[in-house]
């Protein structure tokens, strides 16, 4: 069931931080399939929140939107920017499967792999040109790919992703230290323990473009969980690292997704 | 009596008999006639697994016997795929597919039935078809107490079946 993976917090299929190359929902050939998220992230200095939707076409294309927010909270006023300052970012997708099938080619070891962008535009020009960044919008390209080891249980895949976004664009795109694109890897390895339960971990690479502050990698352990073929729960650790001065950006990673 | 002479007698009585009642190596009495084809284990579109774990974990010949009948019998009732079985003839389809898993899992059988491609030739199976009946083994493998990671190993023997048994 969980085999279609869940949805990740830019908006595209995949893991919590990272797209795969799968098409969401039970769009199997002649079919749409459709499904909508929403994601909480509770740090210890901000909260992160995302709530989208994605459709999925003949297992072919898949198109998304998400909506980010990034509430400082208190943090906010300790920042200078006021108590509760949010950046809000719009998040669209477009996702192509290449060539490939992550479940059905168990006869080979070629994976599923697709290409995608995602187009990012942030509500904060202001702030972000005072911390150093260029652009308050962007576009991410990647290519991803998809393999499960049935006989082992197991799902990996790898992206590999073409940015300029700082924050993944929550703090824009470019910045004094470095204005160009960089490619970044994002890899996801998770074992099936149950027809409704896979466990794994993901760890995805970030630029570190803006001077006023160090950008860390990202990293989650999650548990993904179908209630049912419509419903399924998402519970992480993540791991963000520093975020914008403040350290140790780490909590407890909270998804609910529904899928038609 | 010397193996020789009870194979040609047996020759000598068989032979003259009428089409429908000789025992064929492609189809068995009980079951409808079917149009020769050269039986083949290749047929079975996967090579048989080298050790037996999985075997065992199904429960030997009597297990998939079970699990087969019971996956027929969730497949005829299931409204998603009810009316593709109604033509068919489950005694082969029973048979056959027994044959098929057990010779998959390197029990101790042959495959006698026809190819993926022939078999399902026409018949007009969706992906969504195809899924079903997979939730189907998986519910019937539940039910045996067949373990998730067992299951999983032979399911990835037949997941690549997909592309001929699948038509739309
Ligand atoms: C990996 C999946 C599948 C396997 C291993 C499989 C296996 C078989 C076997 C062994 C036969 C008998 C071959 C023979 O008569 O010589 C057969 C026939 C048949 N299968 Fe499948 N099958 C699969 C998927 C499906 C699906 C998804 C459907 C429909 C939803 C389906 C419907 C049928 C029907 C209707 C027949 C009888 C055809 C006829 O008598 O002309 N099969 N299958």
């Amino acid at each position: 069931m969980l085999t279609g993976g869940v949805s990740s917090v830019e908006g595209a299929g995949g893991g919590g931080l990272a797209p795969w190359a799968m098409i969401t929902g039970y769009g199997s050939q002649g079919q749409v399939g459709a499904n909508a998220h929403a994601t909480v992230v509770d740090l210890p200095d901000y909260q992160f929140r995302s709530g989208g939707i994605a459709l999925g076409v003949q297992d072919r294309l898949e198109l998304s939107y998400a909506r980010q927010t990034f509430d400082t909270g208190p943090t906010g006023a300790r920042l200078g920017l006021g108590e509760g300052f949010t950046f809000r970012q719009d998040v669209l997708g477009a996702k192509l499967r290449v060539f490939g099938d992550a479940v059905y080619d168990q006869d080979r070891w070629t994976p599923q792999v697709a290409i995608g962008a995602q187009w990012k535009s942030n509500n904060q020009p202001g702030v972000i040109a005072a911390i150093g960044g260029r652009d308050h919008e962007g576009v991410d390209y990647y290519v991803a790919a998809t393999k499960i080891l049935l006989d082992q249980s197991v799902l990996l895949n790898g992206t590999v992703r073409a940015t300029r976004a700082n924050q993944g664009g929550l703090l824009g795109f470019g910045g004094d230290r470095n204005d160009d694109y960089s490619l970044q890897f994002e890899g996801s390895a998770g074992v099936l323990l149950t027809k409704r339960l896979l466990v794994g971990a993901e760890y995805r690479t970030k630029p570190d473009n803006l001077g006023f502050a160090r950008e860390d990698d990202w990293f989650d352990l999650f548990a993904a969980y179908a209630v049912n073929k419509n419903l399924s729960i998402t519970a992480a650790y993540a791991d963000l690292g520093d975020i914008a001065t403040f350290e140790d950006q780490r909590g407890l990673y909270l998804s609910i997704q529904a899928g038609f | 009596m010397r193996p020789i002479f009870a194979l040609s007698l047996a020759a000598v009585l068989i032979l003259p008999l009428p089409a429908a009642a000789q025992p064929t190596p492609w189809a068995h009495p009980g079951e409808e006639a079917i149009d020769p084809y050269a039986v083949d284990d290749a047929n079975a579109g996967a090579a048989p697994m080298a050790e037996d774990a999985v075997f065992e974990a199904l429960g030997g010949v009597q297990g998939v016997s079970r699990i087969i009948d019971d996956l027929v019998d969730r497949s005829v009732r299931d409204p998603r795929l009810e009316e593709i079985f109604k033509p068919t003839d489950l005694a082969r389809l029973r048979r056959t597919l027994k044959e098929q898993v057990c010779f998959i899992l390197g029990g101790p059988c042959a495959y006698s039935g026809r190819d993926m491609a022939a078999a399902h030739k026409d018949l007009g199976i969706t992906t969504a078809e195809f899924n079903a009946l997979v939730e189907n083994l998986q519910g019937a493998m539940d039910d045996a107490g067949v373990p998730f990671r067992a299951q999983n190993r032979l399911l990835a023997r037949l997941a690549p079946m997909k592309g001929d048994v699948v038509e739309r």
